[in-house]
């Protein structure tokens, strides 16, 4: 049997009384060893920023085991979940506190991205590799001026990776149709 | 390219965006191939105009990663957050209903254990977040936040309040459908959907650029619950029942190529 996929609808203006919840964007608490912030920005076509963008990371951990335990609502800080949630604010920013993941089974580790917004009619999925990430198949399957899209940049100790929707510098969304069939 | 985009938006008429709406629809009845879900690119949604990515979605096999996702449980949700009608001192006001179905993957098989989250307006079409400005009045007795995690057949159950038509300011005298957003977690990264929910016989279906921007009208009627009435109770509540299906990817090979 083969079903099809129930559509999508944008998330619209008003998630903001329902989805973000304390702690939703803290993956470790800010004072863990190995704590790292992501940050960076939502902008549109004109480079202004989003600030009604929800934004959702899942990753393995900092050895490259994948979680597959419960509590990422409810955290317990010694039982990294791998999944956090993020609102942007009204400068269009977005904040997470984290671990570098680690290789799953040897492959290029990354951190997997889901991007939500008003005005964005259904949600986009992307990529935020490692600073100096270069040698990755899906990396060089990309043109090479849009390969920096999806590579995060060191700044002090926060990875930095912003989410451009639209325009020359847009960031790669990714299709995973093919995994249907 | 996108430079008018909101000076043209205060501008526009129902009639204008209704004309918009008719003509892209008359392009897919043309154009001999099926799209499942929204477009991304839909200019009678005003707000898509500077939010829609104007290149290609680039293929990609998933990584081991993608095809696990984050896992919930007892401690992430309290049964009683399944009930929108009871979480406050007194009774909220409205149609009192019941939307239940099962969450299923592109075989069939349940989506157990999962979260699924959802959110609306109240009886009158009011949120609680503060930027709605809609003058129609807050129920104290009714935020319109659920959450409930799916049984081990996929099954979801909300007892919650039927949503009122909401004006916004897409357009002229823009009016959206009734509707209850849902987010839903598959077992992998890649089945994740936001959606909303629709009520059957809506007349404002045909008027709204959100709706409407699914140009399949067999993939529009995936989003509209059917009444049930053996879901309904006596002088209690009216039942819908509303099933979900999560196949993983967001578009088909067919609709990338709308540019």
């Amino acid at each position: 049997m083969d079903l099809v996929a129930t559509p999508a609808q944008t998330i619209g203006p008003f998630f903001g009384f329902a989805l973000p919840y304390d702690g939703d964007a803290d993956l470790v608490p800010p004072g863990h060893p190995d704590a790292v912030q992501l940050i960076g920005r939502v902008l549109d076509g004109d480079g202004a920023p989003v600030p009604d963008a929800l934004l959702e990371i899942w990753q393995a951990d900092a050895t490259g085991e994948i979680p597959q335990r419960p509590g990422s609502r409810a955290r317990d800080p010694f039982a990294f979940t791998g999944w956090g949630r993020a609102a942007t604010d009204r400068a269009g920013w977005y904040r997470f506190t984290t671990v570098r993941p680690g290789p799953v089974a040897g492959a290029v580790p990354f951190i997997a991205m889901t991007v939500f917004a008003r005005g964005l009619l259904r949600h986009l999925f992307t990529r935020v590799y490692l600073p100096g990430t270069a040698d990755d198949r899906l990396l060089a399957s990309l043109p090479a001026e849009r390969r920096a899209t999806l590579v995060a940049t060191a700044d002090g100790p926060r990875l930095r990776f912003d989410v451009r929707l639209q325009g020359p510098d847009e960031t790669v969304f990714l299709d995973f149709a093919a995994a249907d069939e | 390219m996108a430079v008018a985009a909101s000076s043209d938006a205060a501008a526009a008429t129902q009639a204008q965006i209704s004309a918009e709406i008719a003509a892209a629809a008359k392009e897919y009845a043309g154009a001999g191939r099926e799209e499942t879900t929204a477009r991304l690119d839909y200019r009678p949604y005003r707000s898509s105009i500077l939010r829609h990515p104007t290149k290609d979605l680039h293929h990609a096999d998933p990584e081991t990663l993608e095809l696990l996702g984050p896992v919930f449980g007892d401690q992430d949700v309290d049964p009683l957050e399944a009930d929108l009608t009871i979480q406050h001192g007194g009774e909220p006001i409205g149609e009192r209903t019941l939307i239940t179905g099962r969450v299923l993957d592109g075989q069939g098989r349940p989506v157990a254990g999962q979260l699924v989250e959802i959110w609306q307006a109240n009886a009158a079409g009011r949120y609680v977040h503060k930027r709605d400005q809609h003058h129609a009045p807050i129920d104290p007795n009714f935020a319109g936040v659920g959450r409930c995690r799916t049984g081990p057949d996929g099954s979801y159950r909300f007892l919650t309040i039927k949503p009122g038509p909401y004006p916004w300011r897409n357009h002229d005298n823009a009016w959206r459908p009734a509707h209850v957003h849902f987010s839903i977690f598959g077992t992998a990264f890649t089945q994740r959907l936001v959606t909303q929910m629709y009520f059957p016989g809506d007349p404002l279906f045909d008027l709204d650029p959100i709706f409407q921007s699914i140009v399949d009208p067999r993939a529009r009627d995936r989003l509209v619950a059917a009444y049930d009435h053996e879901l309904t109770r006596p002088e209690t509540h009216t039942g819908y029942r509303w099933d979900i299906v999560l196949t993983g990817a967001a578009s088909t090979p067919l609709d990338r190529e709308e540019g």
